[in-house]
C-alpha cells in the first residue's frame, strides 16, 4: 500500500532499486548488450518490498543507464503455505500464515517472500 | 551461505545460469535471459562475509529491530552489566543522527561504534562491514547490531547477524505483529520489553501478541522482561548464554547460522525446525 502523503519512493525501495541496477548492469555487460528493454521481476508481499514503490524508484536508479528506457514488470507472486502438521497446502495473507485446512501456525512458507530479478530482454551490439 | 548453496547466483554457478539461461530471441528480436537472482544479492554477498568475520572470531552476532523508543538501548545498558566479567559484548548502534546511543553503551564500559545513517531507514550489511573495522572482534563475545528504530525496512536487509531479536514494549499495541508481519516474521526471538508498565497499561496482552506472532506461523519464543524493574532479565540472559554457547559449538564445526526465517522458502526439512538447528548452508527465501 502506497503512503498517499508523499510521491517520492521510500529510500528503501530505492535502496533496492539501485541493487537491482547494480545486477542489470552486470548482465548487460556480460552480454554485450546495447541496451536492456525490459526487466522482469518477481516481488512477494512477504518480502518487505512495494511494487509500486519499486517502480516509482525505477526511473530514478536507471537514469544514464543501460537500462534507462526499459519496461519494469513486476509479477507479484501469491502467499502459499504447507502445513507441517497436516500437511495440506493452501493460501495464506501476509498477517495470517496459518493452515487454512486445520488452522494450525506451524506452516512452512512455499511463496510470497520473493524478491527475485527473474530475466532480462535486451539488444545486442551488432558487432559481437 | 548464500554464496555456496546454490540458491544464489554467484561466479561459483553462474555457468550454470549462463549454460541454460540462454532462450530464444524474442519475437520482437530481442535476447531473453533468464536470471533467478535475488535483487539483494550485494547486500547477501557482503552479509555472508561479514557472517564468516563472526564465525572466525568466535563471535555471536545478534540483530535487535523494534520501533524506536522500545528500550533496545536500556535493555543493552542492563545486560552488558548483568554479564559483566562472563561475556564480553560489543555494540554497533544505527541512528539517523548523533552518538548518544554509542555513547550510552560506552558509558558502561563497552566498546560501540556509532552508525549514524543520515536519511537511511535501515542498516545494510555494508554499514556493517565499515563499522566492524574500528572493532576488535577477539575481544568479542557478542556483537549486538541495534538497528535504525523502524519496524519496516530493517527486516528486508541481511547484516550477517545469527539471529534477530525484536522488541515489543507494552507502551505500543499487542497487535503490532499483524501490522508488520515481515518485521515479526523475521525474529527468532520476541521481547515484549517494559513490563513494569503493564500495571498501568491494562490494554496490553501479552497473550494476544503471541498469538498474533503465531498467525505469522512463528515458533519464535517470546519473554517478557523489564530492564528497569530487572523482571524477566534472567530468561533473556540465559537465552544468550545458550546462543552464545552454540554459537562458539557452531564455528567450531566450521557450521554457521542464519536467522530461521531466511531459509523459509527453502527449507525441506523443516518438520523438527528448532531455534537451537543449524541451518548450515541455506540461503534467503525466494532466492531459487
Amino acid at each position: 500500500m502506497r503512503c498517499s502523503t508523499r510521491n517520492a519512493p521510500g529510500v528503501h525501495e530505492l535502496a533496492v532499486c539501485q541493487g537491482l541496477m547494480t545486477q542489470v548492469e552486470q548482465i548487460a555487460r556480460r552480454e554485450h548488450a546495447a541496451r536492456v528493454t525490459r526487466i522482469l521481476l518477481r516481488i512477494g508481499p512477504l518480502s518487505g518490498v512495494e511494487p509500486q514503490l519499486l517502480s516509482d524508484a525505477f526511473p530514478i536508479a536507471a537514469a544514464g543507464s543501460v537500462a534507462a528506457d526499459a519496461e519494469l514488470a513486476i509479477e507479484p507472486q501469491p502467499i502459499r503455505v504447507r502445513c507441517l502438521t497436516c500437511g495440506e497446502e493452501s493460501a495464506a495473507s501476509t498477517n495470517r500464515l496459518v493452515c487454512g485446512a486445520c488452522g494450525d501456525y506451524r506452516t512452512q512458507l512455499l511463496s510470497g517472500d520473493e524478491l527475485l530479478l527473474a530475466s532480462l530482454e535486451l539488444e545486442r551490439r551488432d558487432n559481437v | 551461505m548464500c554464496d555456496t548453496c546454490g540458491c544464489n547466483v554467484t561466479d561459483a554457478n553462474r555457468h550454470l545460469i549462463e549454460g541454460d539461461g540462454r532462450l530464444a530471441q524474442t519475437e520482437s528480436g530481442r535476447d531473453a535471459i533468464s536470471v533467478l537472482q535475488g535483487l539483494l544479492s550485494e547486500n547477501d554477498r557482503l552479509a555472508a562475509h561479514n557472517r564468516e568475520h563472526f564465525d572466525s572470531h568466535r563471535v555471536l552476532a545478534l540483530n535487535l529491530m523494534s520501533s524506536p523508543g522500545s528500550g533496545k538501548t536500556r535493555l543493552l545498558e542492563e545486560t552488558i552489566g548483568a554479564l559483566s566479567g562472563e561475556l564480553r559484548i560489543a555494540v554497533i548502534e544505527g541512528d539517523l543522527e548523533t552518538e548518544n546511543d554509542a555513547q550510552r553503551i560506552r558509558d558502561k564500559g563497552v566498546a560501540a561504534v556509532q552508525i549514524t545513517t543520515g536519511t537511511a531507514c535501515h542498516l545494510d550489511a555494508h554499514m556493517v562491514h565499515d563499522a566492524l573495522h574500528a572493532l576488535d572482534l577477539d575481544q568479542v563475545d557478542i556483537l549486538f547490531i541495534e538497528n535504525v528504530g523502524n519496524l519496516v525496512c530493517p527486516a528486508s536487509f541481511d547484516l550477517g547477524q545469527h539471529r534477530n531479536v525484536t522488541l515489543l514494549s507494552v507502551t505500543e499495541g499487542d497487535d503490532k505483529p499483524a501490522k508488520y508481519p515481515v518485521m515479526f516474521r523475521a525474529a527468532d526471538l520476541m521481547l515484549i520489553s517494559k513490563s513494569d508498565l503493564l500495571a498501568v497499561l491494562d490494554d496490553f496482552s501479552p497473550d494476544k501478541a503471541q498469538r498474533h506472532l503465531r498467525e505469522l506461523a512463528s515458533t519464535a519464543p517470546v519473554h517478557t522482561l523489564s530492564a528497569r524493574s530487572g523482571e524477566g532479565m534472567q530468561a533473556w540472559l540465559d537465552w544468550l548464554r545458550s546462543e552464545h554457547s552454540a554459537a562458539k559449538d557452531r564455528a567450531a564445526h566450521g557450521q554457521t547460522l542464519r536467522p530461521a526465517i531466511q531459509p523459509d522458502g527453502q527449507r525441506l526439512h523443516t518438520h523438527e525446525h528448532t531455534h537451537q538447528h543449524a541451518h548450515h548452508g541455506h540461503g534467503r527465501p525466494g532466492h531459487d
